[in-house]
C-alpha cells in the first residue's frame, strides 16, 4: 500500500484530484481482491468434509463437551458473522491453531516460509542470470542454433511435470552420481546446529561462520533450486526473446543502425533499455509462479517450506493450517502482481 | 469419382461462389499453412495416436491393467511379456499407461469444455453489458486470477473430496479467468464496431448480438488459448494425482503412478519414469500443436 502512495507521488504533474482518485481506486480494488480471496478460502474451509469440533474433542466426547466446543468455535453464529470474525482475526495475524503441530498457524508459517523464500529466490536469480542473456541472444541471432536451443529449453520447460523432473534429478545426481545432497535442507548431522536468525539456512550458516553447515546446505539446495531455476529460465528467456524481437523490428533501431551505431550499442543501449520495465514485471510474475511451483518441488525434496506445510495439513485435515497457508500464499501472489503493475505504471511514460 | 485436382482448385479459388465455399476455402488454406509446420504436425500425430490408443485400449493392452501378480513384482524393462516392466503389485506398466491415456483425455476434454465456455460467458456479458455488471464480474475474475492456481485447486479438492470429477472442477475453477479476460477484451473492440451498431438499429437484442455476432469472433483466439493451456491442464491433473488428490488407486492415472513409483525410485527407476515420459510426450504434443495453431489462426501474435 505504501507502494501505491509512492506511485502517485511520481505523478505530481497530473492534477491532484486525479491521482487521489487513482490511489483510492487502486487501494479499493486491492482491498476487494483480498477480501474475495479470504472469502473463497473461508468458504472452502467451511465446506470441508471434516468436523472441526470432532477434530478437537475427539470421537468419544459427550454431547455437552461437543456443544461447548461448538459454541467456543463460534460455529453457532450466522456464516457472515463468522466471516467477519475470521477477517478480523486474519488482519491481526491470527489464523487459529494448527491441529497437527498444536501451535498457532501464524508461528508455523513464519517458521516454514523462509525455507520456501530461500529456494524460490535462488531459483529466480538463476532464471534471470541465465534467461535474460539467452533471450536477448536468441532474439538477435534469430533462427541460429542458439535460438533453437532456447526454443527447446522453453518447450521442454512448459511440457515437463516439475515433480517428475525433480525425481529424475534425484535419481541421477543423488542416487547414481552422488554429486548432491539428498532430500531435506541439511544432512541429519547438521540439523539445528546453527542458530536460526533469518530462517534461511544458507544465510544463517554464513552469519554463524559455520562453513561445514553452509557447504552441506548448499549441496542440498542445489538440485531443487536448479529445478525451479530451469522453469523460470524457460519463462524468462521466452518473454525476453519476444520483447526484444518487438523492439528490434521498430524503426528507431533502423535509424540507429543507419547512423552507424555499433551493433552492441544498438542492442544494449537502445533495444534492451526499452524492455527493462516489461522484464521486471515478468520477473515479478515468475517469482510468484515459483512460490506456487515450489509446492510440488518441496514434496519431492522433503523441503520443509510452505508448500509441504499446506499439503501435509491438507492430507491430515488440518483446516486452520490449510486456510492460513492458502491466504498467505494468495496475499503474496496478489502483492507481487500489484507490485509489477505499479512498477509498470511508474516507469512506463506511456502508461501515465 | 471426382478428380482431386478439381477439388483443390475449387478450395483454393479466389472467387468463392457461396458463404460455405468461402469458409471451406479459408479452412483449407489454413490447413495448408498448418501442414507446412513440421513441429505442429508432429504434435498432431502424437495426439491422434493418443486418441486412437485411448479408444483401442482393450485391444492394445497386453495385460489387464488391474491384474496383480505379486510373484512378478518390480520386473525390469523388456522382461518377459512386460515391455515396460511391472510395478510394486506386479501390474503391467505398459497396459496401465495405455488405459491411463483414457483418464488423461477425459480430464483434458472436460476442462477444455468447461473453462473456456464459462470464461466466454462471463467475458462477453461483462464486455457487452458494461457498467456495474462489468465491474462485478471482472472483480470476481480478478479474485480467481489472484489465486495461485495449484494452491486453489488443492484447497478446492480438499473441500470437495479427492477424485477425478472434483479434480476436473478444481482445475476448471482455476482455468477460466484468463478466458474471461480475453473474451472481454475482444468484446470491447467488437462492440464499438459499425456492424454491431447496424444490427442494433435493426432491433437485435443483446442475447442475439452476443451469441450470434460476438461469440463467433471470439472463438479463434479462445481455441489457440485452449490448445496452449492443455499442456498446463495435463500437468495440473498429474500434479493433483501425484499428491493423491486426483484419480484414486487403483486407477492407472499417470500422476498417481509416478507417486506410487516414487518409493522405489532409487532401485526400480522405471516404475516412476515411464508414466512421466507419457505425461511429457502428451503435453509437449499439445504445446507444439498450440504453437502451430497460433501461427495459423492468430497471425498477429505469432513469433514469426
Amino acid at each position: 500500500m505504501a507502494l501505491a502512495e509512492n506511485n502517485s507521488e511520481g505523478r505530481r504533474k497530473a492534477p491532484l484530484e486525479l491521482w487521489i482518485r487513482t490511489t483510492f481506486l487502486t487501494l479499493g480494488s486491492i482491498i476487494v481482491t483480498m477480501l474475495g480471496l479470504m472469502f473463497v478460502t473461508f468458504i472452502i474451509g467451511r465446506v470441508m468434509p471434516i468436523d472441526p469440533v470432532l477434530a478437537i474433542v475427539g470421537e468419544q466426547a459427550s454431547k455437552s463437551t461437543y456443544d461447548a466446543a461448538y459454541e467456543q468455535l463460534g460455529l453457532d453464529r450466522p456464516i457472515i458473522v463468522q466471516f467477519a470474525y475470521y477477517v478480523w482475526d486474519v488482519i491481526h495475524g491470527d489464523f487459529g491453531k494448527s491441529l497437527l503441530t498444536a501451535r498457532p498457524v501464524s508461528q508455523d508459517i513464519a517458521r516454514v516460509f523462509p525455507a520456501t523464500l530461500e529456494l524460490a529466490s535462488i531459483g529466480v536469480f538463476a532464471g534471470i542470470v541465465l534467461g535474460v542473456p539467452l533471450g536477448v541472444v536468441a532474439a538477435v541471432k534469430r533462427g541460429s542454433w542458439i535460438d533453437q536451443v532456447a526454443r527447446v529449453i522453453a518447450l521442454v520447460g512448459y511440457s515437463m511435470p516439475i515433480f517428475w523432473l525433480g525425481l529424475m534429478g534425484l535419481l541421477i545426481f543423488y542416487g547414481i552420481l552422488g554429486w548432491v545432497g539428498g532430500p531435506g535442507r541439511v544432512g541429519i548431522f547438521y540439523v539445528d546446529i546453527v542458530p536460526s536468525v533469518t530462517g534461511m539456512i544458507l544465510v544463517d550458516s554464513i552469519l554463524d561462520r559455520n562453513w561445514l553447515v553452509f557447504k552441506d546446505a548448499l549441496s542440498h539446495i542445489v538440485l531443487p533450486a536448479s529445478l525451479l531455476g530451469y522453469y523460470s529460465l524457460a519463462y524468462i528467456s521466452r518473454m525476453t526473446r519476444s520483447f526484444m524481437l518487438e523492439q528490434l523490428s521498430a524503426e528507431y533501431i533502423t535509424t540507429a543502425r543507419v547512423k552507424g551505431m555499433s551493433e552492441s550499442a544498438v542492442i544494449w543501449r537502445h533495444a534492451f533499455k526499452n524492455i527493462r520495465v516489461q522484464l521486471i514485471t515478468v520477473i515479478a510474475l515468475s517469482y510468484a509462479n515459483l512460490l506456487e511451483g515450489s509446492v510440488l518441488t518441496e514434496i519431492i525434496f522433503s523441503w520443509p517450506g510452505i508448500g509441504s506445510y499446506i499439503t501435509t495439513a491438507l492430507l491430515s485435515a488440518d483446516m486452520n493450517a490449510v486456510m492460513g497457508g492458502t491466504v498467505v500464499v494468495g496475499l503474496i501472489f496478489i502483492l507481487l502482481n500489484i507490485f509489477s503493475d505499479l512498477l509498470y505504471k511508474f516507469f512506463d511514460p506511456r502508461a501515465k | 469419382m471426382v478428380d482431386i485436382q478439381t477439388w483443390r482448385a475449387w478450395l483454393l479459388t479466389d472467387t468463392p461462389t457461396s458463404r460455405r465455399h468461402a469458409k471451406l476455402s479459408t479452412l483449407y488454406q489454413g490447413w495448408l499453412s498448418f501442414r507446412g509446420n513440421t513441429m505442429a504436425m508432429v504434435g498432431l500425430w502424437i495426439l491422434t495416436l493418443l486418441v486412437l490408443t485411448a479408444f483401442a485400449a482393450p485391444l492394445l493392452a497386453p495385460h489387464d491393467p488391474f491384474a496383480q501378480d505379486l510373484a512378478n513384482r518390480l520386473q525390469p524393462l523388456w522382461s518377459d511379456g512386460h515391455a515396460f516392466g511391472t510395478d510394486s503389485l506386479g501390474r503391467d506398466i505398459l497396459s496401465r499407461l495405455i488405459y491411463g491415456s483414457r483418464i488423461t483425455l477425459y480430464i483434458v476434454a472436460l476442462v477444455a469444455l468447461i473453462a473456456p465456455i464459462s470464461g466466454l460467458l462471463v467475458g462477453t456479458v461483462a464486455g457487452y453489458v458494461g457498467g456495474w455488471t462489468d465491474q462485478v464480474l471482472m472483480r470476481i475474475t480478478d479474485i480467481f486470477l489472484a489465486f495461485p492456481r495449484l494452491v486453489l485447486a488443492l484447497a478446492f479438492v480438499a473441500a470437495l473430496g479427492a477424485g477425478i470429477e472434483n479434480a476436473v472442477l478444481a482445475i476448471s475453477l482455476t482455468a477460466w479467468p484468463p478466458y474471461a479476460r480475453i473474451a472481454r477484451a475482444e468484446t470491447l473492440t467488437i462492440r464499438s464496431s459499425d456492424y454491431i451498431s447496424a444490427i442494433q438499429l435493426q432491433g437485435a437484442g443483446a442475447m442475439r448480438i452476443i451469441t450470434k455476432h460476438i461469440w463467433p469472433l471470439c472463438i479463434s483466439s479462445l481455441i489457440v488459448r485452449v490448445t496452449l493451456d492443455m499442456a498446463g491442464i495435463i500437468l495440473a491433473a498429474a500434479g493433483l494425482g501425484f499428491l493423491g488428490l486426483g484419480a484414486q488407486p487403483p486407477s492407472p492415472e499417470w500422476g498417481a503412478m509416478i507417486s506410487e513409483g516414487r518409493r522405489f525410485i532409487l532401485d526400480h527407476w522405471w516404475v516412476a519414469t515411464m508414466p512421466g515420459m507419457a505425461i511429457f510426450t502428451v503435453s509437449l504434443a499439445f504445446n507444439l500443436l498450440g504453437d502451430g495453431l497460433r501461427d495459423v489462426l492468430d497471425p498477429k501474435d505469432s513469433e514469426k
